[in-house]
């Protein structure tokens, strides 16, 4: 894919908080990209930096995150160094974004009719105009009706419709990208089914591309065209979901799949995990960034820190032992 | 909301008969007879009993209390002891000027309290941030009639820019002569309704509501009035609502120190001289205006906060 059909490419992107013991270091050298109208998942851990780097994407770190480094291009245009003023223009116009608990994410003390027309501020269309917009939206979103609803408050809706609701709200603009953070976390099994459904076929009517967040690898199996797996702040792996599903390259990757409860066949009495915490991120380790919880880890992975590289179908690992054989995990 | 509008007013038409009920023990327990204090120590003892028929105080209390209701039911607060004016009279004659007391504090709290907690929140740790939260504990650290008494020496006497004593004739001079007594009262709460609601409106920005608005490009002005401030509002009403029963109390002083007609004179009076059915009466007004206005501001916010609205009707 060349760079001009990229919707998002980032480039060794890095992020780190300042905080009293010292920098922590959140995102580090973090690049992938995203095609037009492609679906790509990005999985991680909690704490792994997946939710900065969303923050980043979208300009909205908090006062004590800074982007040390790298860039995020929306089409070409750098958004990591982009005015406020521009962000804003960009901002539920070519990029939307859906959060994870759609009981907090919309104002409670506003009707969601006035929510829907508060976004469409860039439109110079009567008030009118951006209500009949809402509705069509509303409807396309399966709201069952919507003309009434519109006037009702966002705790006068189920959780699973008010996710959709909020899936309206980003896509009203039809946006070029949609980042959505965790966005069917907060549902229970059908709903999530129901919502993935919903934003598919809304992303092929639409056409826009997708950066899905999530921890739930059945979702991004179902969803996703390309997957970016994160640890401890770097991407550790990525390249088209199939392949990496078929045959993951990075230690992490194969513990993390091995991990999932719905790899899991036969009944058993613990469920597997994988040994070890999370590295300090204000004191990095020397070398790679898994070595102290890799079974496979050696004195180089301790010492040297190992340069994405292309193996089996995966685009970037970051492993000195990327054509190993797969790890065998113990049940 | 209207079923909420009748049982909030139940609950206070509840609390208007409990402080009433409260006060007559309140009296009951005072040493001393009314009726001898008000005729005075050479009073015969027949005329003493014959004021005591007159005010009921001979009842046992609960007849006492049931009579009084029933008065008032009829509007009819008793008499005056010194005057013989029906104390309703008394007491509306002497209203207007502590209402206009007690709202010209209000609006002194309210009016720069919200623009300065409005400042404080959206420039956090600016000069105007530190200045406001060191002057609202210090101000409010100082008794209103210290401040009241500062005021005078200072602008009325120093100064000459305002009348020491009175509450004037005409809007232009009753307005003049309401601006010392009004700041007395009101200058505490301005730095207790800043502080209250810039810590609101602080928690209301970190709310994620407000990423999503701010995810969506709508500008920070939008989102801190209309977002924001619709809801950080809330508390502070609640806490003004509570505030103006301590306005009631402290315009007491503000009426004797500036030398202002009003129901604080007016109670502060009858309560030296005894003069018990203008202290139930004055009392009785002031709890039913305490009670209203919290029951008014209980239905602003239920009007501004469809939350409650929903928690109500469930």
């Amino acid at each position: 894919m060349t760079q001009t059909d990229d919707i998002l490419s980032v480039d060794g992107l890095s992020v780190s908080y300042a905080t009293p013991t010292g920098t922590l270091r959140a995102v580090r050298d973090v690049s992938f990209t995203i095609g037009r109208g492609e679906i790509v998942g990005l999985v991680g851990e909690s704490g792994c930096g997946k939710s900065t780097l969303m923050q980043s994407i979208l300009r909205l770190l908090p006062g004590a995150a800074r982007i040390e480094g790298g860039a995020i291009r929306l089409s070409g245009e750098d958004l990591a160094h982009a005015p406020k003023k521009r962000m804003r223009q960009l901002l539920g116009d070519r990029i939307s974004v859906v959060f994870q608990d759609p009981m907090e994410t919309l104002n409670p003390v506003l009707t969601v009719g006035r929510q829907m027309i508060d976004i469409q501020h860039r439109s110079r269309e009567s008030r009118a105009a951006k209500r009949a917009r809402a509705v069509a939206m509303l409807k396309r979103v399966k709201i069952p009706d919507a003309e009434t609803k519109i006037d009702s408050y966002p705790h006068e809706f189920s959780g699973g419709m008010r996710q959709r609701v909020a899936i309206a709200m980003a896509l009203m603009a039809e946006p070029d990208l949609l980042v959505a953070d965790e966005p069917t976390t907060a549902l229970d099994a059908t709903l999530e089914i129901a919502t993935i459904d919903l934003l598919r076929e809304l992303q092929e009517e639409i056409g826009c591309a997708i950066l899905f967040i999530t921890h739930h690898l059945g979702v991004v199996a179902e969803l996703c065209d390309r997957i970016d797996i994160m640890y401890a702040g770097a991407l550790v792996e990525s390249g088209p979901t199939m392949e990496v599903f078929r045959d993951p390259r990075h230690p992490y990757t194969q513990l993390l799949f091995a991990c999932d409860p719905a790899q899991i066949a036969e009944q058993r009495r613990h469920l597997p995990s994988i040994p070890g915490s999370l590295p300090d991120l204000i004191d990095l380790p020397q070398g790679c960034i898994f070595a102290g919880r890799c079974p496979r880890a050696e004195d180089r992975c301790r010492t040297e820190a190992p340069a994405p590289r292309a193996a089996g179908g995966s685009e970037q690992v970051r492993c000195h032992f990327a054509d190993a054989p797969r790890l065998e995990v113990p049940a | 909301m209207l079923s909420y509008g009748l049982k909030r007013l139940g609950l206070s038409v509840a609390v208007v008969v409990i402080v009433i009920a409260a006060l007559f023990v309140m009296i009951y327990a005072v040493p001393g007879d009314p009726a001898r204090v008000a005729l005075g120590p050479r009073a015969s003892d027949a005329l003493v009993a014959e004021l005591r028929a007159r005010l009921g105080l001979d009842l046992p209390i609960w007849s006492q209390i049931l009579r009084f209701y029933g008065s008032i039911l009829q509007g009819d607060l008793g008499r005056d002891v010194i005057s013989g004016a029906p104390v309703l009279k008394v007491i509306l004659a002497q209203l207007p000027d502590t209402l206009r007391l007690v709202g010209g504090a209000m609006l002194v709290a309210v009016v720069p309290g919200i623009v300065l907690g409005v400042i404080s929140a959206t420039h956090r740790g600016s000069a105007i941030d530190r200045l406001t939260s060191v002057l609202s504990v210090s101000v409010m650290a100082v008794p209103s009639f210290v401040i009241a008494i500062y005021l005078l020496l200072i602008f009325s006497i120093n100064l000459g820019w305002f009348p020491a004593i009175g509450a004037g004739q005409g809007f232009w001079d009753v307005a003049h002569r309401l601006v010392l007594p009004s700041l007395a009262l009101g200058l505490a709460w301005i730095g207790y309704t800043a502080r209250i609601l810039r810590a609101s409106m602080l928690e209301v920005t970190g709310q994620s509501h407000v990423r999503t608005a701010r995810a969506f490009g709508i500008s920070d002005r939008r989102i801190m009035y209309d977002y924001v401030l619709r809801i950080a509002i809330l508390p502070t009403i609640t806490v003004l609502g509570l505030g103006i029963g301590q306005m009631l109390s402290g315009a007491v002083f503000a009426e004797i120190v500036f030398g202002r007609p009003g129901i604080g004179k007016l109670v502060y009076d009858a309560i030296l001289a005894r003069n018990y059915p203008v202290v139930t009466g004055t009392v009785l007004f002031t709890t039913v205006f305490f009670v209203a206005v919290n029951l008014a501001a209980d239905l602003l916010i239920a009007w501004l906060d469809p939350r409650v609205r929903h928690d109500l009707a469930h």
